[in-house]
């Protein structure tokens, strides 16, 4: 993968962390550190700082869908979804980069049990891709619950969309 | 792929004051029988603060259910002081009860009222209180009177003093907004506590009210915060892979039941505030979500689908045994307490629609209390009156507020954006 920085991304996030005091940058492990992330606002009503990271997108070598939906209250892969989760295994066996599944679910249902059923969709697509052959570790896991739907309305069209995997 | 852009959250401080779209409330529901009370104005004496205090203790009491308010205009009199009162007239108008009071400033310039609850029927003083504050601390020396009155009348501690946290989210262009909001608990006075354009989730309260705890993407991932409400410090919690939700404050203080899905599939943990040490509490490969706090600081109810469909659970913490609590329905999940020790709220589906109902852990009786659909988050007040929860108006997420008994109801719609997940305040004084 190549990843390049542009240098005023970089000269933002370096500020931001000065000026927030805190460590955000990613981790890929787990951690028990209890971070200090307090942001002093002081006598300023609102400080909007931005941190924009410009890494270059690796170019996907695959049409295949990148979208996978489930049933109701199910983490079981469609059949349907096969032959393009084949495809994109084979992709990342012969061109390994990092892959994020971002796993969702429909309004219906708990907030934090959604995030839970989210996570295990995104699992299930990891799991397939991990059977052929791909790399665990190449493969990160983000649940978004019900909170970032595709689409939007109270009705099974809008779930069935928002009931899925995206690979990214 | 890594997140392209990662925005800090905004901070506000508690004490700037935001112009946001503050809730409007719509009673819709009231009870059978509520009691008429009369909220004479309070004489200000020339005292200008910009509000209407009688106006504010007259919406608190209406929105109890339990209260009917007789109408400013319909009286005869305007009387300040119990010597001034003529009963009869208040009994002509059906007014069981009736507020008397007036305001004065003291010595260090901050304001005084003083204030009596009669009883029109047997023509005496309940009692006579005096509360004083800043002149810019009105709606709150008028949720203590309303909070005097209720407590007098009902035997029951009013809760008009507390606030409630809730979560907003603003679609604009495929843009999100999200807000972490503190508002009184009817509503007025919001205050941003976060804006952020990923994700917040699950606020939940310190035990003295002082502090929230939550969950926000900012990072680009699901991260536990927890928040100082006065001077805005706040300080991340957990940053593990994979899930990191659903905290949940114990009612000393000094731990958080939260939920980490680090070793593979959603496991209850409980974090020692002072050491930072975790806990791992539950073993299953189900999903374990959603703990909340039994009274007695040693068991948790939780939400598992371990049993095939999402059911409430009761966890031993020194032992970690569970016990399944719930039976009637498909779907039982998120269960909020009363301070009553033994009614819990809960996410209640038994058929198709989801609704919130109320569970008793003694008898095991289930009550459906809503009639909306994809109710969800109920959040009881510290008092037990009431409950609020998250519903659908149209295609918007609005708050809704309902009693434990089913028999009062009322909805605060926003003005914009989507709001969800109520946290209602403990008692704050």
């Amino acid at each position: 993968m190549k990843t390049s920085f542009n240098k005023a991304g970089l000269a933002t996030i370096l500020f931001s962390l000065v000026l927030a005091g805190c460590s955000s940058a990613p981790v890929e492990d787990s951690s028990t550190d209890i971070e200090d992330t307090s942001v002093q606002t002081g006598q300023v009503d609102a400080s909007a700082i931005e941190e924009s990271a410009a890494v270059e997108e690796a170019a996907m070598v695959t049409s295949a869908d990148t979208v996978f939906y489930f049933d109701f209250d199910k983490a079981l892969l469609k059949p349907e979804s096969r032959a393009a989760l084949l495809e994109h295994a084979a992709v990342l066996n012969s061109n390994p980069r990092s892959v994020r599944l971002e796993g969702h679910a429909d309004e219906r249902g708990t907030r934090e049990y959604n995030m839970a059923l989210g996570e295990r969709r995104a699992n299930a697509v990891k799991e397939f891709l991990v059977l052929q052959g791909v790399s665990g570790g190449l493969i990160e896991v983000i649940s978004y619950g019900e909170e970032r739907a595709a689409s939007y309305g109270s009705n099974e069209g809008a779930w069935s969309m928002n009931r899925r995997v995206e690979l990214k | 792929m890594n997140r392209l852009i990662r925005l800090l959250p905004i901070l506000l401080m508690m004490a700037a004051s935001a112009a946001w779209g503050e809730l409007v409330i719509r009673v819709t529901q009231g009870n059978d029988k509520p009691t008429i009370i009369a909220i004479a104005p309070i004489a200000m004496n020339g005292i200008a603060v910009g509000q209407d205090i009688g106006s504010i203790v007259e919406a608190d009491l209406q929105r109890s259910g339990l209260f009917r308010v007789t109408p400013r205009r319909d009286m005869l009199a305007f009387p300040s002081r119990a010597a001034d009162v003529y009963y009869r007239d208040w009994r002509l108008l059906g007014s069981e009860y009736l507020v008397v009071g007036s305001a004065g400033l003291i010595e260090d310039g901050r304001l005084e009222l003083e204030f009596s609850l009669l009883n029109v029927g047997a023509q005496k003083v309940e009692f006579k209180h005096r509360v004083r504050g800043r002149t810019n601390e009105v709606r709150d020396l008028a949720h203590l009177i309303s909070d005097k009155v209720y407590e007098e009348i009902t035997g029951i501690k009013g809760a008009f003093s507390t606030r409630i946290a809730y979560v907003s989210a603003i679609r604009n262009d495929g843009k999100y907004t999200y807000r972490l909001n503190v508002a009184d608990a009817d509503g007025a006075r919001e205050k941003l506590m976060l804006e952020s354009p990923e994700p917040i989730m699950s606020p939940s309260w310190s035990p003295d009210g002082k502090e929230l705890a939550y969950v926000s993407f900012e990072t680009g991932r699901p991260a536990i915060f927890r928040q100082n409400l006065v001077t805005a410090a706040r300080q991340q919690l957990t940053n593990f892979k994979g899930l990191n939700g659903a905290p949940s404050w114990s009612p000393d203080g000094t731990k958080m039941a939260l939920v980490l899905s680090k070793d593979g599939n959603p496991e209850i943990y409980l974090l020692d505030l002072a050491s930072g040490k975790f806990s791992r509490l539950t073993r299953h490969f189900a999903i374990d979500t959603e703990p909340t706090w039994m009274a007695d600081g040693k068991h948790l109810l939780i939400t598992s689908d371990r049993g095939g469909t999402p059911q409430i659970y009761k966890l031993n913490i020194a032992s970690g045994v569970t016990e399944r609590l719930t039976f009637k329905g498909n779907y039982n999940a998120r269960p909020s307490l009363a301070p009553d020790g033994r009614t819990l709220a809960l996410v209640h589906r038994e058929s198709t629609t989801f609704h919130i109902a109320s569970f008793d852990l003694k008898t095991g009786r289930m009550i459906e209390l809503t009639e909306t659909r994809l109710d969800e988050s109920p959040t009881v007040a510290p008092n037990g009156a009431m409950l609020m929860y998250a519903t659908k108006q149209g295609d918007r997420g609005v708050l809704s507020a309902v009693s434990l008994d089913a028999g009062v109801r009322y909805i605060l719609p926003a003005k914009n954006g989507d709001v969800r997940e109520p946290a209602w305040s403990p008692f704050l004084r």
